[in-house]
């Protein structure tokens, strides 16, 4: 019975055969070999440089005065505050974040439009963590051939010492990451001097044991898995790219056909066609992520140009031109096939769209962070009651009223209201000035809430009228303003 | 369903078969991802660890107590002694100074203020309003007219021992019934009630006897409200002569109050609420009609 096929043979063939994959492949273990080149070498010093912000930039001092912690970036959730060097943001002002998380998004789209995968192949947190976790796995297991041989091979005594050591080292790396990211939300110095006499607060341990588990995981075990099946960058990304953006590319109009070198001299010399590739699979050796870059732009491939290395290095060897895989485009290896000029468009509607809206965000950003005020005030009408009848007929009107000092240190601020004809302020908690007008004092980086009353003593008052108060900063004159109404019978 | 079928695999899909095979219909072996069963697995064996140690099971009358011994009223027992040590220093400092001394140190104050508002959305708001906006005969907290005084003494007495209420020291006297008790006649009733209405300036009828009111108002209403109706403070007298009507002040509504009488209670909170708490709901009260009465 099982026997009988669903399909009819051909068809079934014609349907197995077609580049439909599994949704899943069973893992295949990929043993990166090291490679030098230009690639390379951009990537260590990324990787240097992204890295060392990562871990020392907690440790940076910036002067705040006597009022405010003197870390250059400091995530203070205790106070709800976020300190960047000269920057200071309270919890109302998320809303630059957002521009950053916004600005961010959209760098990483022109990056993608002008060439590809850059974020994934240089940038991200993955590639640059996996790529230091290879290093060391190279530096104490050996090169790509002795790892494959290791891992055929039975464990001996020499072999397991050296893969506990790189284990190890390993997890020092990921205990280091997480201890780093603490740093960021607290005080670095006393924060790293209490974790060492573990009088640090518990949650930073249970952080630090989160993210030495995440970092090792991910970039020690995972690591292409992470890219190929958990990240949803790859796919946004192809969705967001288009024809013009640099890939790294096989050009297969030089490659091939591909042949061993003899094989296809001996075919140039009878005149028969013969491309540049010797199919010495060292470009699929180099990759981290294990794919073959000749099949093509593929979901898998980082596009971090290591295969670029690669192919150069042997290109070099047998004294053929460079480049044979590079950063181009599809589009130009067809046009260079079909004997058409190549098109090269940095500058397109795409790229000027994001660079448009880059520079458009980032203006208001930077606007709005040069022209915020130290001082805010809000005001909140009383909801019951919303007036109120005095004895001699006049009508008063409640407010809690919330004042913010952002200046660090402590500052006197004047409460005025205007509006409606003859009002009488009356703060309550406050003091007068010499002129007779209800002062708030507020301390450095704090907010203070008072309840004010508005009466007015005019008779004939409409229901509602608007009402403007004034905060004005005694020593520096800076004010700040908010709208509400007075309420009458 | 031979075990040699096991192994087959489907031409189309290329995907092994259980074996199984139904009117010629093969069922497709695609078994649960590994990740995903060892996780139900561990779920599992969470669950089990959790029986043991925290409360799970519903019993007849009881339920299983969990080795820790774990319950959500002391989780709760303990967040509140928290707070209370936390606020330890605070409520010592407002219970040691006086009301005066609290309403001049701004952090004390807003302590004050703070705890008070809470007290009083517990313990007051159901007859003075969630802002003390007050009722018909629930006096408002709002404004500047104060049956039993307004200044912060004043207050914290009204609110410790209360008005007409079950304790010794609350304020006494209440508005007698002078027409149920036959004190007075409907008419005298109806010439005091426009008297009245004309001593804040509110219009009265042309045919209105003033004078007569005058006259009953001098020998019934005076030694309690003054000569001018300006109110005794002493006996919770309302001042008459100002724009404050607690139960109104439409004619109707002051000759219901000389025929049947006047007696609003405001109960003693001595006793059910704490010193300290008495004192924030004081604050709280006194900054609600801002600062004019010390």
């Amino acid at each position: 019975m099982a026997d009988i096929p669903l399909l009819s043979p051909d068809l079934a063939k014609a349907a197995s055969s077609s580049d439909e994959a599994p949704l899943y492949l069973p893992r295949k273990q990929i043993y990166p070999q090291a490679v030098k080149g230009r690639f390379r070498t951009i990537k260590w010093m990324v990787l240097a440089i992204t890295l060392g912000i990562y871990y020392f930039l907690p440790f940076i001092r910036w002067d705040r005065g006597p009022h405010a912690p003197d870390q250059a970036i400091l995530v203070d959730l205790a106070n709800s505050r976020f300190y960047f060097f000269f920057i200071e943001i309270w919890p109302q002002e998320v809303y630059y974040i957002t521009g950053l998380l916004i600005l961010a998004s959209l760098t990483l789209f022109l990056m993608n439009a002008v060439a590809g995968r850059v974020w994934c192949g240089y940038l991200c947190p993955q590639t640059v963590w996996t790529d230091l976790f290879y290093a060391v796995e190279r530096l104490i297991e050996g090169d790509r051939r002795e790892r494959i041989r290791n891992a055929k091979q039975k464990l001996t005594l020499a072999l397991a010492v050296r893969k506990g050591l790189k284990h190890f080292i390993w997890l020092m790396i990921a205990w280091w990451t997480g201890g780093a990211w603490v740093l960021y939300f607290a005080d670095a110095p006393s924060l790293v001097r209490d974790l060492a006499t573990f009088q640090a607060p518990a949650l930073a341990y249970m952080w630090i044991g989160i993210l030495t588990c995440t970092t090792y995981t991910l970039a020690g075990w995972m690591r292409e898995q992470v890219c190929t099946y958990m990240c949803p960058w790859p796919r946004i990304q192809a969705a967001l790219t288009d024809e013009y953006a640099l890939n790294v590319t096989y050009r297969y109009d030089r490659g091939e056909p591909r042949g061993s070198m003899k094989k296809n001299e001996t075919l140039k010399l009878q005149g028969l066609p013969a491309g540049d590739c010797i199919d010495c699979d060292q470009c699929v050796a180099v990759c981290p992520t294990g794919v073959d870059i000749r099949k093509g732009l593929q979901l898998d491939c980082i596009q971090c140009g290591l295969c670029i290395d690669a192919c150069n290095t042997v290109m070099e060897k047998i004294n053929r031109p460079l480049n044979l895989i590079a950063y181009d485009t599809d589009m130009n290896v067809q046009a260079r096939m079909e004997g058409r000029p190549e098109v090269h468009r940095v500058v397109r509607p795409r790229t000027l769209f994001y660079a448009g809206i880059i520079a458009l965000v980032g203006t208001i950003i930077i606007t709005s962070l040069a022209i915020r005020q130290n001082i805010y005030l809000s005001v909140m009408h009383d909801r019951n009651p919303l007036f109120v009848r005095l004895s001699d007929g006049s009508v008063r009107n409640g407010f809690t009223i919330r004042v913010a000092n952002k200046h660090l240190d402590e500052r006197h601020y004047v409460v005025d209201v205007e509006g409606v004809p003859d009002l009488k302020l009356d703060v309550v908690g406050g003091k007068l000035d010499q002129q007779g007008r209800p002062v708030l004092s507020v301390g450095p980086d704090q907010t203070l809430e008072a309840r004010v009353l508005v009466t007015a003593s005019q008779v004939d008052l409409s229901t509602s009228a608007d009402l403007h108060f004034t905060l004005t900063d005694l020593a520096s004159g800076e004010a700040a303003r908010a709208a509400d109404h007075f309420k009458a019978p | 369903m031979a075990h040699e079928n096991h192994e087959q695999v489907d031409a189309l899909t290329g995907i092994a078969t259980t074996g199984h095979s139904w009117d010629d219909i093969q069922e497709l072996n695609n078994p649960l991802p590994r990740w995903w069963l060892w996780s139900f697995y561990a779920t599992i064996v969470w669950a089990v660890v959790y029986c043991v140690f925290y409360p799970a099971w519903p019993l007849v009358s009881s339920y299983t107590k969990g080795m820790f011994g774990w319950q959500s009223r002391e989780a709760i027992v303990q967040d509140l002694d928290t707070l209370k040590a936390q606020r330890a220093g605070m409520t010592a400092q407002l219970a040691q100074n006086s009301l005066e001394h609290i309403r001049q140190n701004p952090d004390l104050f807003a302590f004050a203020r703070a705890q008070g508002k809470a007290s009083f959305g517990d313990n007051c708001a159901p007859c003075h309003g969630a802002g003390g906006g007050g009722a018909k005969g629930y006096p408002n907290l709002n404004d500047d007219d104060w049956l039993w005084g307004g200044s912060l003494d004043e207050v914290e007495q009204t609110v410790r021992f209360g008005a007409r209420s079950t304790s010794d020291n609350g304020h006494q006297g209440s508005m007698p019934a002078f027409g149920r008790d036959g004190m007075l006649h409907r008419e005298e009733i109806s010439h005091v009630a426009d008297f009245v209405r004309s001593l804040s300036g509110l219009p009265t009828e042309t045919s209105a006897h003033l004078a007569e009111g005058g006259k009953v108002f001098a020998d019934n209403c005076a030694g309690c409200h003054g000569d001018k109706g300006q109110g005794n403070k002493e006996l919770g007298a309302p001042n008459l002569s100002d724009k404050i009507w607690l139960f109104g002040s439409s004619k109707s509504v002051i000759m219901e109050g000389l025929t049947n009488g006047r007696g609003g209670v405001m109960p003693a909170w001595h006793g059910r609420l704490d010193d300290t708490t008495i004192k924030a709901l004081t604050l709280y009260v006194h900054s609600l009609s801002g600062n004019q009465h010390p």
